[in-house]
């Protein structure tokens, strides 16, 4: 080690601060300059953090679970009543359903109908919140030797979660549908009207570029919509809300504040790829998403 | 060291090693802190969680025992902070070595105060920082950020601030001690 006189060390002392001050700046331009070594320092972090995040998220859903039930338990009776009362209504519908089912394929049968291939899937525990403050992401612990790539499509049991953003050999983050860099084509079932989603880090996403004279219906259904090729058609995203200031929001199908597992599909589409490590593709055009 | 005449125990490895730790001690909990938090805890309001316990910790230990919380260690906290929350890194370790240069500034006066006083500070840096932390990565993503999440975060910060200060309080006199090793 090196002896400093007592003054030399002092003066040392003070520089520290400013000096890690100006590293900071550095680290923030070299973040904006290189945002893949950022990307893949965050992956390598995740990837450590992810087999420890899925032994804790174990006991922690068991907790979880206790506390639910027990909530659960004062609100039997009203619970029971409304779901006799609803089961009611969907036995109802069911009925329905089950006619149009059979018409549709007779029609289809008719008309020689190309079925839509059935896309692989893999299921991913959903191991922590990658979001921060100004973000909406979910981080997913899928194992060594996963089959995800960049790109495919996340959904819950009810609807559309988001896309896969970053991957790294044991973990995968997937950008929520309200994140504010998240941009998704959506049909309003209703209308066949095109919009756009546009995330907004609130709750609810909002729509956007409309079709003009069609206005979203309040509680109208809002599905994917194949247009750039990014998502297949059809896939349920929520139903339009507005709020008081008269804006339409989407409230989503799919349970993002709690998510427990997600489904990755592949349906091999290949319209917007979302940054790739290859230079080759980041050479194709400036991208929205992060 | 050696100021005061008197019996003391001897330097052997243990004691080292326990002085060590107890010198480590700020520096990993607050770490440890925050990959806990990152956890899935299934709070709401996790990630603001996350950024006002790293400030709090930060800050009270800059404040208080500022020899087991030199500048290198905030450099890495704040790292550890912004991988963790998928921010633009730099901005986390920016807003941690000026709370961090702050707290060394206001210590002859802030450490002689009460309680409160100390508090009121930190409502102040937390704020500041939250502004800052906004600013910065507004700057970095070209676009302007809904300020309510900052906010957010910095009442959070503000309200946990005495709960985790008591517990940090007692930690302070006991485990983080190097004396006392």
């Amino acid at each position: 080690m090196i002896r400093l006189s007592i003054p030399v060390r002092q003066a040392l002392a003070k520089l520290t601060l400013p000096v890690l001050i100006a590293a900071a700046f550095g680290l923030m331009l070299l973040g904006k300059a290189d945002a893949l070594l950022a990307e893949r320092a965050r992956m390598a972090l995740a990837d450590a953090l992810a087999p420890i995040f899925g032994v804790l998220a174990e006991p922690l859903a068991s907790v979880r679970g206790v506390i639910d039930d027990a909530e659960e338990t004062f609100s039997l009776y009203s619970e029971n009543a409304r779901l006799r009362d609803e089961n009611e209504r969907l036995r109802a519908w069911e009925s329905v359903a089950l006619a149009l089912d059979a018409e549709n394929a007779t029609l289809k049968a008719n008309l020689h109908w190309i079925p839509d291939p059935a896309p692989g899937y893999v299921s991913a525990r959903v191991v922590a919140d990658a979001g921060g403050v100004y973000a909406r992401a979910v981080l997913l612990s899928v194992g060594p030797n996963h089959s995800v790539t960049k790109g495919q499509i996340a959904l819950d049991e009810r609807g559309l979660v988001g896309r896969v953003t970053e991957l790294g050999s044991r973990s995968a983050r997937v950008l929520l549908i309200t994140d504010m860099n998240s941009r998704i084509p959506v049909i309003l079932e209703g209308s066949r009207a095109r919009a756009m989603l546009v995330g907004s880090n609130g709750a609810r996403p909002r729509l956007m570029y409309w079709t003009e004279g069609q206005l979203p219906a309040e509680g109208e259904h809002v599905v994917t919509s194949a247009e750039a090729n990014a998502f297949p058609a059809g896939l349920p995203v929520g139903t339009v809300h507005y709020t008081s200031s008269n804006v339409p929001e989407v409230e989503p199908a799919a349970r993002l504040d709690r998510l427990e597992v997600v489904r990755l599909f592949d349906y091999g589409l290949r319209g917007v790829v979302p940054p790739e490590s290859q230079g080759s593709l980041r050479a194709q055009g400036p991208e929205r998403r992060r | 060291m050696d100021r005061l005449p008197g019996i003391r125990p001897r330097q052997s490895l243990g004691r080292r090693l326990d002085m060590a730790a107890r010198r480590g001690f700020p520096g990993s909990t607050t770490a440890l802190l925050l990959l806990v938090t990152a956890a899935p805890l299934g709070v709401p309001g996790q990630a603001e969680l996350q950024a006002s316990i790293a400030l709090a910790c930060v800050f009270f230990w800059s404040l208080f025992r500022p020899a087991s919380m030199p500048p290198a260690v905030v450099f890495a906290i704040g790292l550890l902070a912004d991988l963790l929350g998928f921010a633009p890194p730099g901005v986390g370790v920016l807003t941690l070595l000026i709370a961090h240069g702050l707290a060394l500034r206001w210590r002859r006066v802030l450490v002689r105060q009460g309680f409160l006083l100390v508090w009121l500070a930190f409502v102040g840096v937390a704020f500041g920082m939250a502004a800052v932390q906004w600013a910065l990565t507004s700057l970095l993503t070209f676009r302007l950020l809904p300020p309510g999440p900052g906010v957010f975060q910095a009442a959070i910060g503000a309200g946990l601030y005495p709960a985790l200060a008591t517990l940090l309080t007692r930690a302070h006199q006991t485990l983080a001690e190097p004396e006392r090793a």
